[in-house]
């Protein structure tokens, strides 16, 4: 995507999303879904269109880890941390699954097709380790069954 | 049992503790009892600040009395009977009866659970940091009993380097890329406190939290180095750092203050209070004072930290004398300097007539000093040619005023702003030329206010974050009086009159004769389209608004005043203002923002050639006997000469000797090369200042003048606050301007003796019947006052005309449009107007020697993209701005900010010189030049023009000094 698209998109999601009441979080969320993630320049954008400035708004897409600030892999895989899958046994096979892919939290394949994320609770409490790659949650994963979806979409 | 009571306004509270929270503003009290003692505060106060009324400070971090509390530190946990839990006593308003316990066994262990995990994550050894001394972390570290720290080592945002050697990825070096100040982030404990200052008092919104948890950090812009992002410098941030993480270079350098001496800003208008916090004789830094008047504990980047030029190398020190202006300049002892001076001085008398002399008396001087020049004039050299750079700003609103209400001033002070409910600012960028105003103004905006600006640029204000509603109409230059017609035109043909207002406080017939004049189409929206560029439905709008808004103020700069028609133009806006009641309660009036710190006071001091002190005019018989008996001489009747007379006379060879104090008059008056000529023709200029301006170019005496920080007096801002000056050091030039005069009086055999500015006060208090209350005394009690001071007004006058004007009944002036002399036409199609940037100061002999030119290094000049297309003109292109009087070189700066037509530009640097190009018109009652408007060309050039390449050369030659040995 070229520069000029990007600023294009950005301007069209937050058109997009003008006139409703606290529009700044859909806003962020239409320029993420358009772009892929929220591109430092969509910032002094935002400022203009909420009548504020770039720090209060870096504020805002710094706080949610959600919300990306560079390009991400196509799909994402997201690992859940949280107590119930740790019982279970999640640290070990998070070791052993990051060791498979090749990424460590947060890190993007070179090829830019996968993202690997941590999560805290995807709410699949009882069926962990959970996991969730791209939009599809997936139960009681073991390592193997995980490179073979990643292997899937991949 | 001792009773609290919050103090009323007029006291002035000695202490600088920090409440913790702001006062609450209601008028009904709650009494409750803190740690068994009874305290009656106003109601929705927080027990914090109900506390620190009791004088029982309780522990915090993130609370401090400038702004809103937040409750995030955890530190200030109280117990209340009958609450459940430890509610923070910052975000816990009074409620009566309330029992509050601020010490007990379960709070001091939640305090020392919460400073143990701030201490984990914060320096420990300080003995060596400059934050020593001035961290509050270590203060309540010791104030709630920490012993120990169970959490370490750890993860943190301190140590360069981690336990096993590696680079510690969550350390962040200082952020030194402000002049002014570092950001040491690992003194940070993320109170906020800095970014809620940023937000709520300067109204920036330049900081932010970046993440969450323990990553959270504080960052400028984007996270940015702070002079990248959208910071302007305040300082309010550094103010507001509990722990040193913000702090002044100036302490890191020189070490922690040991004294404080409160005294005045030397910059602009508002006339802000600081504390010079003091070590020995060294300024350490300048704090802005919590109890100022006008401030309120707020400042912008020059009175915070633009001081340094005292000590700047260039500054003159030794008097100066040369024969001819040709010669370089001889260094020399003050006596040889004042006799030659006042030889000079006497020659030219006897030789072309007591009136071929004169004297200019200084805006940035006290207003003791101006009185003493002005006397000088009068009382000595017994000619009443006297004026003040007043003359080239605000002598418009000084006519203007007087015609209509009876007073020449503005007719509210700052506070006033708190309750407008409508703002309306014509020609006047506040958030560069009055930042702390400015920085009010924007937080009444915050609060629902709304705006109206008429202005040919598109200035600041309109970009004040989390703005409501706005208006701006972008006139053409000098059109202002076309503009403000037609808003009366709406307000009388629309029926938004305040009939009751009118009728009770001005000229009944009067009015209908005025309204007769608006009513007429010819000065309708519509109608007068043409002329001013406003389109009629954005100008109805607006004028709708400022009629039926509430509480409707106007506050007006240079823009209204610096024009053929500036003095119209004012009593336009009191037309206004008088037609929709706005006037005699607070949130409304007519106030004009002044540009520098004394010029209200050097024109209330009689500075103007017709007026003695007072603005009573000099042939008032009664007004002259009051200064003959005191001056034991008598006062010249005939009205004296006019800045522009005066120059216009020594080009005729009539006038020739001028004493020109604190003014650089070739920089800052229009129409450089006349000015140069006028004093190139003279036989004796003696200038005082602290460098050698521009005008000393043409000077045969320099006399070295004093800073404000080596000098007592007074300054009075635009809104007629008298307030104090203080010496914090001896002068470096050897003597306070005001002694200056003195000895230069004497030399010519008056005999003065004064010897302290007390009393020159006095004699002013005793011959000027609205400062007859006025003494150094009061002002020490009261901290500053607003004229009229007397009698009638022991403490002074905040709000003006509140029951009837000064003059009695309001006066309605026709206001009839007449298009300048200044028209566009093939050779000159574009419109020049002039104005200021925040970080640079007037003629910038002061800014310019500071760290501050990191902002702003040159003049641009702005032009509109369409008109830069036409001409193949790019941002950064060198241009040749010229007009039928001059032409200038600078380099210009594409954008849409001003409109198709009209080029804008700021005057702080000498070797542009926009007044080349400004022309000799003026307002038609004043003489005010016309700075907002000259027909102008813009084409692309290579290089300086013919007269920024003979002035270099001839300012070069005309610095040379012979040092004292050399000459002898």
């Amino acid at each position: 995507m070229t520069e000029t698209e990007i600023r294009a998109r950005v301007a069209e999601a937050i058109a997009a999303q003008a006139g409703r009441e606290g529009p700044l979080l859909p806003m962020l969320h239409a320029i993420q879904e358009a772009v892929g993630h929220v591109p430092d320049e969509a910032v002094p954008m935002l400022a203009d269109a909420m009548q504020t400035t770039t720090a209060e708004i870096h504020g805002v897409i710094s706080f949610y880890h959600d919300f990306k600030r560079a390009p991400q892999g196509r799909h994402r895989l997201r690992l859940c941390r949280a107590e119930s899958c740790q019982a279970v046994g999640a640290a070990a096979l998070h070791d052993e699954v990051r060791e498979r892919i090749g990424l460590d939290w947060g890190e993007t394949t070179p090829d830019g097709r996968l993202t690997l994320e941590a999560v805290y609770c995807l709410g699949l409490c009882a069926c962990g380790p959970a996991a969730m790659l791209d939009d599809r949650p997936l139960g009681r994963v073991d390592a193997e069954g995980l490179a073979a979806a990643v292997a899937e979409v991949r | 049992m001792r009773d609290f009571i919050i103090p009323d306004d007029a006291y002035v509270p000695a202490s600088t503790a920090d409440m913790g929270t702001p006062p609450s503003r209601a008028t009904t009290t709650v009494t409750l009892t803190v740690d068994g003692m009874p305290v009656t505060v106003p109601s929705g106060t927080s027990v914090m600040r109900a506390a620190a009324e009791a004088g029982i400070a309780i522990p915090k971090l993130c609370a401090t009395d400038s702004m809103a509390a937040i409750g995030s530190c955890r530190l200030c946990l109280v117990e209340v009977e009958g609450m459940r839990g430890t509610p923070a006593s910052c975000t816990t308003p009074v409620a009566e009866g309330m029992v509050v316990h601020t010490e007990s066994e379960l709070i001091r262990k939640l305090r020392r659970g919460v400073m143990e995990l701030y201490v984990s994550d914060h320096p420990r050894d300080l003995l060596t940091s400059p934050a020593n001394g001035l961290d509050e972390v270590q203060d309540m570290a010791a104030a709630v009993g920490l012993r120990e720290v169970r959490y370490t080592p750890g993860e943190n945002h301190v140590a360069p380097c981690m336990a096993n050697g590696e680079a510690n990825p969550r350390f962040r070096e200082p952020d030194r890329s402000n002049p002014y100040f570092t950001y040491d982030p690992a003194l940070c404990i993320v109170c906020m406190r800095c970014v809620r200052a940023c937000d709520e008092i300067q109204g920036t919104f330049a900081l932010t939290v970046q993440g969450r948890g323990f990553e959270s950090r504080i960052v400028a812009g984007q996270d940015q180095p702070f002079l990248n992002s959208d910071c302007v410098s305040c300082g309010a941030c550094v103010q507001a750092c509990p722990t040193g993480s913000l702090l002044e270079n100036s302490v890191a350098e020189i070490g922690v203050p040991e004294r404080t001496v409160i005294t005045t800003c030397a910059y602009c208008g508002v006339g802000c209070n600081f504390e010079a916090q003091m070590r020995g004789d060294q300024v350490v830094r300048m704090v802005p004072w919590k109890h100022g008047k006008a401030n309120h504990g707020h400042s912008c980047v020059k009175g915070r930290f633009a001081w340094g030029y005292a000590n700047h190398g260039e500054r003159i020190l030794s008097p100066m004398v040369r024969e001819k202006i040709t010669d370089p300049w001889r260094e020399t002892t003050w006596e040889e300097a004042i006799t030659f001076a006042a030889d000079r001085l006497k020659a030219i008398q006897q030789e072309h007539g007591i009136d071929s002399v004169g004297v200019i008396t200084s805006s940035r001087c006290t207003n003791e000093e101006t009185y003493l020049v002005q006397k000088l004039a009068r009382a000595v050299l017994r000619t009443n040619n006297t004026d003040t750079c007043a003359r080239v700003c605000h002598s418009p609103t000084g006519y203007g005023l007087k015609t209509t209400f009876g007073t020449s001033a503005g007719t509210h002070d700052f506070d006033s702003v708190d309750f407008c409910d409508v703002a309306l600012v014509i020609g006047a960028n506040p958030t560069d030329a009055h930042p702390v105003f400015a920085s009010r103004l924007r937080k009444r905006l915050r609060e629902g206010a709304k705006l109206i600006v008429v202005d040919p640029r598109r200035i600041d204000l309109l970009e004040t974050p989390h703005l409501g509603e706005a208006h701006h109409l972008s006139i053409k230059p000098g059109t202002n009086v076309a503009v403000l017609t037609a808003m009366a035109h709406v307000i009388v043909t629309e029926g938004l009159v305040s009939t009751e207002f009118i009728r009770e406080r001005c000229d009944w017939d009067e009015y209908l004769d005025y309204a007769e004049f608006l009513s007429d189409p010819r000065h309708s929206p519509e109608a007068t389209e043409a002329a001013t560029g406003v389109p009629p439905e954005a100008l109805r709008a607006a004028a709708r608004l400022y009629a039926t808004g509430g509480n409707g103020a106007i506050y007006y700069g240079l823009g209204v005043t610096e024009h053929a028609q500036g003095s119209t133009a004012v009593m336009a806006i009191a037309n206004l203002a008088m037609l929709t009641g706005n006037i005699g309660k607070p949130g409304t009036g007519v106030n004009p923002l002044r540009g520098q710190n004394n010029v209200q006071g050097s024109c209330d001091m009689g500075s103007f050639p017709h007026e003695l002190p007072g603005y009573r005019h000099i042939t008032d018989p009664v007004a002259r006997d009051i200064y003959e008996r005191a001056w034991g001489v008598p006062v010249p009747e005939e009205p004296g000469l006019r800045i522009p007379n005066m120059f216009d006379a020594a080009v005729a060879g009539a006038f020739r000797g001028l004493y020109c104090q604190g003014e650089d008059i070739l920089q800052s008056d229009p129409d450089s090369s006349h000015v140069a000529a006028a004093l190139s023709a003279m036989d004796c200029v003696i200038v005082q200042d602290l460098f050698l301006n521009e005008t000393a170019t043409y000077a045969h005496v320099f006399l070295p003048g004093s800073t404000f920080l080596e000098k007592d007096g007074t300054f009075t801002n635009a809104e007629r606050r008298i307030n104090p000056v203080r010496k914090v050091m001896a002068p470096k030039n050897g003597y306070g301007d005001w002694e200056i005069t003195q000895l230069l009086a004497n030399a010519l055999g008056a005999g003065w003796s004064y010897t302290h500015p007390s009393q020159i006060m006095d004699e002013i208090a005793a011959t000027t019947p609205s400062f007859a209350g006025v003494s150094f005394d009061l002002l020490d009690a009261v901290g500053s006052v607003q004229w009229p001071c007397n009698e009638d007004a022991p403490l002074g006058t905040p709000m003006m005309h509140g029951t009837g004007f000064v003059r009695g009944k309001g006066k309605f002036v026709h206001t009839e449009y007449v298009a300048s002399d200044e028209r566009t036409g093939p050779r000159f199609p574009l419109l020049l107007t002039t104005g200021r940037i925040l970080s640079q100061y007037n003629v910038g002999a002061q800014t310019r020697r500071t760290a501050n030119t990191v902002w702003h290094d040159e003049d641009l000049l702005e032009i509109h993209p369409h008109d830069a297309e036409e001409r193949g003109i790019r941002s950064g292109d060198w241009v040749r701005l010229a007009s039928r009087a001059g032409a200038t070189t600078l380099r210009a700066l594409v954008t849409a900010r001003v409109a198709p037509g009209v080029v804008y530009t700021t005057f702080h640097h000498p070797t542009t010189q926009a007044n080349v190009v400004t022309t000799d018109s003026s307002d038609w009652a004043t003489n005010c030049p016309e700075y907002k408007v000259t027909a102008v060309q813009v084409m692309p050039s290579n290089g300086p023009s013919e007269w920024q390449e003979d002035y270099a050369e001839r300012a070069e030659a005309s610095r040379r000094v012979l040092p004292l040995e050399a000459a002898e």
